[in-house]
């Protein structure tokens, strides 16, 4: 009985790979490639079609190659939603998209309605990086999938270290004024509020979303509220702006942030000499120390020449192929029922799920900071000599959220 | 509290001062030539990448003196190929002309630079806090930005008023059959000009890419906010832009700085109305709507006086 599997499986492969090879399994990539997201989104689609290749390399899902199409939504919820019809004309059942949780939620509910009217042509939408709760909260929807943690259950994370350093006094925030910063910079005063009624929020600011070309009088501000610390959830040229404003200026603060490692990130801190001053929380890192992880990060330095700035990512083709596998198909609609409750081990060691309730994937967190690289941590960031050390984990386990999604399932 | 006003107003300055390095040559050729160019960010843009890529192969210094020369030819180019033929079909063409080159040139950029952030880096040699106050260090490198941009505006306005060219250049937008005649030659003077004003921007650009960001959108991102400038202080007037610049460049300093809102002036709006969007448009901080507020000074400047601060005609 198994000779015959692999016998009709290797007939398969030699009869019909010519067939199989044209139908590619494609996937959207709708992510900024010009303005101020341009940086971060081309970061992206490289390390998306960096995967692709890995995952073809091993003979594709159930025996398809993946083919990624790159999109250019200019961080626009419109243009997105012009950009996803035409990923879907171009045959594509699957999308992916992460800068911009305005845009996420534009493209959650097109998916939603799309798969509404045309059954049995389902799309699915893996967000790897759009973070606002509210996306699998009350706006949740059966066929939305997110792999990052929301920023809610990164505050968590970040509120339940910073209760442990007694130096912090007065805490400024600086947010782009959308969902997502006006989610960080609502859930940081809750959190630290409930954690530390002690710590004085000196500041909380709100800046246009990827406008501003010089944060100097920003940083004027934060240096006259006397703050000791900032909490930031900017991302794109607003974080490596930032820091290089702080960097001109000379402020010497500690930053907790989202996203401080994207492209100028690491150079601007550099340039300040905050040495382990800058925090940064993700779902893995390059020094994390465990070793495939490690691995991974060295190969795809040496092919992409960038650091991996979202193994989420990696958790999310991973994922697919597995979900894709289980369900022994590629409908949309069976992929999205495997996903459910799937457990995986992630990119930097652990068991990650996927929450049926809400379709958040759990994972374990880390706080790492900025600065001279330890003995045994090998990657430094954009050349600069520093690299990422690990200050603490946070299991799955403690990650966990309640959620108020009501999903409609079909 | 005085520390934030210093420290604003020294920003405001600094970025007033980068507005009127940008506006100096749109303004010229509109003083001169009566040309509205739309693509002027776009040869400011030019001078950015240009800088860039010189700065890769020669150095800094010799980039900024070649790289405005470049955008300047390419503005001549422009002008005796392109506005000259469509002089004869009146303004708009003339403005749909500069308004379609400033598409090209953005597309154009993209192709050869693509459209994320090029590493465009300050030179080490002015690398350094030049001084600092309240704890606050100022990078050399602004203070050189404000220095040639003072230069400029000193050196561009001796040119206009105090020499022979100047005196030839102005003759030639209102009398140009009669400066013919007096044997000079007009298409090479509103060439000259086009250029100059090109090469301006072009300087802009390569002091300012370091500064800012380099990439393929920084002339859709800058753009508008020249318009602000030579409208508020006045079409064709150079000292009327330089005060403009000035002017909006501490305005939108220090609206960043101020936390207040209508809220804060007059108590919060009844709780008992709920949230609505006026309770929203009642708590919006001025730091919020501090890029908007230069776009409100020039809708009030054209009500109140259309020529602007220091313009001298109607429109």
């Amino acid at each position: 009985m198994h000779k015959l599997v692999i016998a009709a499986a290797a007939a398969l492969t030699v009869f019909g790979g010519a067939a199989f090879a044209q139908e590619t399994i494609k996937i959207g990539y709708i992510d900024p490639l010009s303005g101020g997201g341009a940086s971060v989104g081309e970061g992206g689609l490289k390390t998306f079609q960096y995967l692709a290749d890995e995952i073809n390399a091993k003979g594709g899902i159930l025996g398809r190659k993946i083919e990624i199409l790159p999109l250019d939504n200019k961080t626009n919820p419109q243009e997105s939603l012009v950009q996803a019809q035409k990923a879907i004309d171009a045959g594509a059942r699957y999308i992916t998209q992460g800068n911009g949780s305005s845009v996420a939620a534009a493209l959650s509910d097109f998916v939603s309605k799309n798969n509404t009217r045309n059954p049995g042509k389902e799309v699915l939408y893996f967000n790897y990086a759009a973070v606002d709760p509210s996306l699998t909260n009350e706006k949740c929807s059966y066929w939305h999938f997110r792999w990052d943690a929301s920023s809610d259950i990164k505050m968590e994370a970040l509120t339940s270290y910073m209760k442990d350093v007694p130096a912090i006094k007065k805490v400024y925030l600086i947010n782009q004024d959308y969902s997502f910063g006006q989610s960080v910079r609502a859930d940081a005063r809750k959190m630290l509020g409930a954690k530390r009624p002690d710590i004085q929020i000196v500041g909380d600011e709100l800046h246009p979303l990827l406008k501003i070309t010089d944060f100097s009088p920003y940083i004027a501000k934060i240096k006259a509220s006397g703050a000791d610390s900032v909490v930031t959830g900017n991302w794109g040229q607003d974080i490596a702006l930032l820091l290089k404003a702080a960097a001109d200026a000379g402020l010497k603060v500690n930053w907790y942030t989202y996203y401080a490692g994207g492209a100028g990130g690491p150079t601007a801190i550099k340039q300040t000499g905050l040495d382990h001053q800058v925090f940064q929380i993700t779902e893995g890192f390059a020094n994390s120390g465990h070793q495939s992880a490690m691995d991974f990060e060295k190969a795809f330095r040496a092919k992409v020449n960038m650091s991996l700035w979202y193994p989420r990512a990696v958790n999310e083709m991973r994922m697919f192929k597995a979900a894709a596998e289980k369900a022994n198909s590629l409908d949309p609609a069976k992929v999205a029922a495997a996903l459910e409750d799937l457990k995986f081990e992630v990119l930097d060691g652990g068991e990650g799920v996927m929450r049926k309730d809400d379709h958040q994937f759990f994972q374990p967190i880390y706080i790492s900071s900025f600065g001279k690289l330890a003995a045994n941590e090998p990657f430094d960031e954009e050349g600069t000599g520093w690299g990422w050390h690990l200050v603490s984990k946070v299991d799955t386990s403690k990650t966990m959220v309640p959620t108020t999604c009501k999903m409609t399932r079909p | 509290m005085l520390e934030l006003i210093v420290i604003s107003t020294l920003n405001g300055l600094l970025f007033g001062m980068l507005l009127f390095l940008l506006s100096s040559g749109l303004t010229v050729i509109f003083s001169m030539m009566g040309v509205l160019n739309f693509a002027h960010a776009s040869f400011y843009m030019l001078g950015a990448f240009f800088g860039f890529q010189l700065t890769k192969w020669i150095g800094f210094w010799p980039a900024l003196l070649l790289a405005p020369l470049l955008v300047g030819a390419i503005g001549m180019a422009v002008e005796r190929y392109g506005l000259r033929n469509t002089h004869k079909h009146g303004h708009v063409a003339e403005l749909l002309l500069t308004f379609g080159l400033a598409f090209a040139i953005e597309e154009i950029v993209a192709m050869m630079w693509g459209r994320s952030p090029v590493d465009y880096r300050v030179p080490a040699l002015l690398d350094f806090p030049a001084f600092t106050i309240f704890s606050t260090n100022y990078p050399a490198y602004k203070i050189f930005m404000l220095a040639v941009s003072v230069l400029i505006f000193i050196v561009l306005l001796i040119v206009l008023k105090r020499t022979r060219v100047g005196l030839i250049v102005q003759a030639a937008l209102t009398h140009p059959h009669m400066v013919g005649h007096l044997g000079h030659n007009v298409g090479l003077i509103f060439m000259l000009v086009f250029g100059v004003g090109s090469a301006l921007a072009g300087i802009a650009g390569v002091i300012a890419g370091p500064a800012l960001v380099t990439q393929s959108d920084m002339a859709a991102a800058l753009g508008p906010i020249l318009f602000v400038v030579i409208v508020f202080g006045g079409l064709g007037s150079l000292p009327g832009a330089f005060i403009a610049s000035l002017v909006i460049g501490l305005v939108q300093t220090f609206a960043v700085a101020l936390n207040g809102s209508l809220a804060s002036a007059f108590g919060p709006l009844d709780p008992s109305a709920g949230p609505s969007v006026l309770t929203d448009i009642w708590n919006v901080t001025i730091a919020q709507v501090a890029p908007i507020v230069p776009y409100l000074l020039l809708v009030i400047i054209l009500i109140v006086r259309p020529m602007g601060l220091l313009g001298t005609r109607e429109s």
